[in-house]
């Protein structure tokens, strides 16, 4: 790797492992074929299409690969989901709709280095036998979508999509699809719903993977970006060698995207549970801003728990005795974290220190979960802008204090209840930083406030409820 | 008894293709692929639904119905399952709660609806759902049979909690020629949206906005114009969709409704009646899965009008000498000076024209009265258009088939009829039951040429005007009686109000006009009710064989097979196959 040159600034720590990163912010490298394929790509495709599909999917499980958009689930199991003797088309969905706020690892991919994304996707299409894949960009790639759709015509023209690809006697066709801007369409049987042309609510479950039912009806496999660049990345190593690397359970790299209150803010890529949240922040992030400690943490995208610094969290040593820890001794794999109830999910650190006020935190991304519930099932849709409408008025001074348990007891009545896991998503915040900052929202209360009225309705009624005497 | 133990509650019902179920403690068994909110229902077990609709397809979204789960554990590989002494497996009871619509039942599965779990769950989706919601239910259509209103009495809480400001939708908007909406009351349960593209198939209201701004809405460039557009007002759950013809009439819990069927075409669709007093205020469908599902037509629903209307025959009337105009007569002469009048006609100078909107029981007399008379020119009026391919019969009569069987007529001599009226070979006529001036062709100036008209009518037409004795009779609403829809199906038409006025019953003039007439070895003629006279015909009618006035029901019994099917229906039975 040593003649790879990056740009200013943007060379790897040593202790980052680039692979799908590899050519991202690399001096000379640009999203051409021709550039990709002077740097060995589309070899992996040609070993590929020489193997049996089955043999890919076993490969794939065997590598012990997990997606990376969020959820976890292991790839290669999710695509031997589709029913056994189905004579439907197999559809292929790409969900390029990173819209997870704290998350941006795919919009270099799919920027700078299209065609490794496009290789792993037709890997990825030959192992479920689909003939038909999409990639769903989000509204916000503009740009990028320019370049995907260059770098799918330029594949077209080097044989490795269409007919027969490589001889192999396989077709496939991979087509752009472009969103409209919402954050729903990144859950992936709304992300469906959207490619049919019908409102992006996310499906009703289950069945519980639309490998089963998906789009139109037939077996779809949707898979994220990364996903499907790591896919690639087993079979180029063979997938023993892939799940030798990293954490038993969640092998391979991993890209976190920090952002927030650190030093060098960015992208890493590290070898799963390579390096702690500690190593993560202080090592490769170089620390906190000067004269800031930091104070919270949300380790897996706006959605994820929100972590305390100062939190002692119970660790269990290899003999299995007891060990106080901080957020920061947690390795930086997909289930570590989720032992101390938040989760890693797509990888974005949210970093805050001690200059950030938590309720206004909240109230940020209370505001964003209220604009993109879609609004298709109860909890959510009501929920969100009573959370926002709570939160707002905590920020403003005019709350309170039972206002900070009600705000926590509304995320209690939605987490569960809902169609998708947005529901989850826009209640685990809620209940952490109401739980965990409970004094920073308790110190903006006022008891008095309980008595006053709480909007311009109630307000205007009260004028009439007073005695002039 | 010990090999009945043998055989596990499980293996029984699964070579029944069953499954086991407990619902709050009792096992029950039910077909599987049943759907948990179906299962808990049938069983007396309330499951609260807004957005679910067994016709329409699942949404799953108004999370209403929720209950708590349970399953047997998962096992451990290599051990086998423990029964207790039942026959069960302990049940290990899930922490989430899941939607009853959407989830099928399964082997061993638990359900609950007393506890916790699914308490809270509906209390919680019930203060959701009534934070953005305008509560303005003393102004509102639907109060009284509002599922919002009856699930927050049952299941809600008597406190609120949200005091914010709530987010302001449109009102009042007219969005088609018979229904309103008021997006901030609606749910959102998206079953009008379901029902026009599902049953009507054309897509016409959507959900636009997104969040809590989400509101149902036409599609640019449309209106719900569709014949079948006021179903959405019996679909809504709340007061969001609303009949312009029936708001701010009057409060739903002052009318008693009375199950009857349409008479307007030969589907014989399946409604309700809603009265107060001697008022009809609404009809709604009435849910018959072999005739109407749970649908009507717009044009048929709001076609009640003419019931309570001014033209209303309210006493019989009766003119005495030529040229003069007519007069109130009381009952009892005026049937004798009829029933005189027509035994002094020439039976064959007397025709009869009889109707195939009459019920079986009436056309039985009519029957009867041409035989007594010696009629041989006897036929009623028939009705043909054209079918909407949903549940508008081609035949616009409700009970041509029963003309069929009990008259042997189909309309198809009326033509004869009506030239011997013209050419003066039919001197005096009889019509019960039509306007002959619209549908069969006589003209007015041809009936005020006949010797003698008497005429049996709900209201005054230019047919009755030309009479000489009207005999005041009732619409649908008020009579019982039965009638054969395309289909052969005979259905009960139920009394929703006393005949109006001094007006009486079809049957019963044609009783006391066959009793005037002579004396006549006849059972029906002495009948006191509708049910007594069907008693009489099942005896005579193969096809009514065994047939009661209880066996028929409220779903009605096929009785003759014509091979003419429902469009909608069949459809909606190749759907569920």
């Amino acid at each position: 790797m040593s003649e790879i040159t990056y740009k200013p600034g943007r060379a790897p720590h040593p202790r980052e492992t680039r692979r799908i990163f590899r050519n991202i912010d690399r001096v000379g490298y640009d999203p051409s074929i021709e550039c990709f394929m002077k740097d060995g790509g589309y070899e992996t495709l040609k070993k590929a299409v020489a193997m049996e599909p089955a043999a890919i999917i076993d490969e794939v499980k065997k590598s012990g690969l997990r997606g990376r958009g969020g959820a976890g689930f292991p790839t290669g199991v999710k695509w031997t989901f589709i029913p056994k003797g189905n004579t439907k088309p197999v559809y292929l969905v790409c969900n390029c709709d990173e819209s997870e706020p704290g998350t941006f690892k795919d919009r270099f991919i799919v920027h700078q280095d299209p065609h490794q994304l496009i290789e792993g996707m037709i890997i990825a299409c030959y192992a479920v036998q689909a003939h038909y894949a999409i990639i769903y960009m989000r509204e916000e790639f503009p740009e990028a979508a320019k370049i995907v759709k260059r770098a799918l015509s330029e594949a077209e023209k080097h044989h490795f999509l269409g007919k027969n690809i490589l001889g192999s006697g396989y077709d496939l066709k991979i087509i752009l699809h472009r969103g409209a801007g919402a954050y729903i369409c990144g859950e992936e049987t709304g992300l469906i719903n959207s490619i049919e042309g019908v409102r992006p609510y996310p499906r009703i479950k289950p069945p519980f993977f639309p490998a089963a039912i998906g789009l139109y009806g037939c077996p779809t496999i949707v898979n994220n970006v990364e996903s499907l660049c790591q896919v690639r990345q087993v079979l180029m190593r063979g997938g023993e060698a892939y799940a030798a690397d990293g954490a038993t359970r969640s092998p391979g790299t991993r890209i976190i995207g920090v952002s927030g209150d650190v030093q060098r803010p960015g992208y890493y890529e590290i070898i799963s549970g390579s390096i702690t949240y500690g190593e993560l922040l202080y090592d490769l992030c170089g620390g906190p801003k000067p004269g800031r400690t930091f104070k919270a943490i949300i380790p897996g995208g706006a959605s994820a728990k929100v972590m305390r610094c100062d939190e002692v969290l119970k660790g269990r040593n290899p003999d299995g005795s007891v060990r106080k820890m901080t957020i920061f001794d947690v390795p930086m794999d997909l289930d570590s974290i989720a032992q101390h109830g938040s989760m890693s999910g797509s990888g974005g650190v949210i970093v805050m220190d001690d200059s950030r006020s938590m309720p206004e935190m909240l109230r940020n991304l209370n505001r964003f979960f209220a604009w993109e519930s879609c609004g298709q099932c109860t909890p959510c849709r009501e929920g969100n802008p009573w959370m926002l409408k709570l939160s707002t008025r905590i920020c403003q001074g005019k709350a309170a204090p039972e206002d900070v348990d009600l705000l926590k007891s509304v995320a209690d009545n939605i987490c569960g209840r809902t169609v998708c896991a947005f529901g989850e998503a826009c209640a685990w915040p809620v209940q952490a930083f109401t739980t965990k900052f409970r004094d920073e929202f308790l110190a903006l209360t006022r008891p008095v406030n309980a008595m006053k009225p709480h909007n311009p309705e109630t307000a205007e009624a009260r004028k009439y409820l007073t005695r002039e005497d | 008894m010990s090999t009945e133990q043998q055989i596990l509650p499980k293996d029984a019902a699964a070579a029944e293709g069953k499954v086991n179920v407990q619902i709050n403690g009792t096992w029950y068994r039910f077909p599987k692929g049943t759907r948990i909110a179906d299962a808990c229902n049938s069983v007396g077990v309330h499951v609260p639904c807004f957005c679910y609709h067994p016709k329409l397809s699942v949404a799953g979204s108004c999370r209403m119905c929720l209950v708590e789960q349970g399953m047997p554990p998962r096992l451990a590989p290599g051990t086998t399952p423990t029964y207790n002494e039942d026959g069960y497996q302990t049940i290990q009871w899930m922490p989430r709660a899941i939607v009853a619509c959407a989830n099928t039942v399964a082997e061993n599965m638990g359900i609950r609806t007393t506890g916790t779990v699914c308490t809270e769950a509906r209390r919680a989706v019930l203060e959701f759902l009534l934070t953005n919601h305008p509560l303005d239910c003393p102004i509102c259509d639907q109060a009284g049979e509002c599922k919002l209103q009856e699930y927050t009495a049952d299941y809600g809480q008597l406190t609120h909690r949200f005091t914010e400001s709530k987010i302001k939708k449109g009102k009042n908007l007219s969005i088609g020629p018979r229904v309103n909406l008021d997006q901030e009351r609606c749910v959102l349960c998206r079953r009008c949206v379901r029902f026009m593209k599902e049953v009507v198939g054309e897509e016409v209201l959507g959900v636009v906005g997104r969040g809590a701004r989400n509101a149902i809405a036409c599609y640019p460039g449309k209106t719900l114009d569709s014949n079948y557009s006021m179903n959405v007002v019996d679909l809504c759950p709340v007061g969001a969709m609303t009949s312009k013809d029936f708001r701010f009439k009057m409060r739903v819990w002052f009318l008693k409704s009375t199950p009857t069927i349409d008479v307007n075409c030969g589907t014989g669709t399946n409604i309700n009646i809603w009265t107060r007093g001697q008022q009809v205020y609404r009809i709604t469908p009435r849910q018959n899965d072999e005739v109407n599902s749970c649908w009507m037509p717009d044009d048929h629903r709001l076609n009640y009008q003419y019931i309570n209307a001014p033209e209303r025959l309210l006493t019989p009337l009766i003119r005495t000498d030529e040229g003069t105009g007519q007069r109130p007569a009381s009952w009892e002469p005026l049937l004798r000076t009829a029933a005189e009048q027509l035994r002094r006609c020439k039976s064959s100078e007397l025709a009869i024209i009889a109707s195939a909107r009459l019920t079986n029981e009436e056309l039985y007399l009519t029957r009867h009265l041409a035989d007594l008379l010696g009629v041989k020119f006897f036929d009623i009026v028939p009705r043909m258009g054209e079918d909407d391919g949903m549940l508008i019969s081609a035949d616009r009569n409700p009970n041509t088939t029963g003309a069929k069987l009990i008259l042997g007529k189909d309309g198809s001599t009326l033509p004869d009829i009506v030239r011997g009226v013209k050419i003066g070979k039919i001197r005096s006529l009889i019509v019960l039951g039509e306007d002959v001036t619209t549908d069969a062709g006589i003209t007015a100036e041809q009936l005020h040429d006949l010797d003698y008209l008497l005429v049996m009518a709900h209201s005054e037409t230019p047919t009755t005007q030309a009479a000489d004795v009207v005999l005041a009779g009732v619409t649908f609403a008020e009579k019982y009686g039965t009638m054969i829809n395309v289909t052969g199906r005979i259905q009960r038409l139920n009394r929703a109000i006393e005949p109006l006025g001094e007006a009486r019953a079809d049957w019963d003039i044609l009783r006391a006009l066959l009793q005037e007439c002579g004396e006549i070895p006849l059972k029906a003629a002495r009948a006191t009710s509708p049910m007594e006279i069907l008693d009489e015909m099942a005896g005579q009618y193969d096809a009514l064989a065994g047939v009661s006035w209880s066996s028929i029901g409220n779903a009605g019994l096929p009785v003759v097979d014509t091979g003419v099917t429902i469009p909608l229906i069949e459809r909606e039975k190749s759907k569920k196959s």
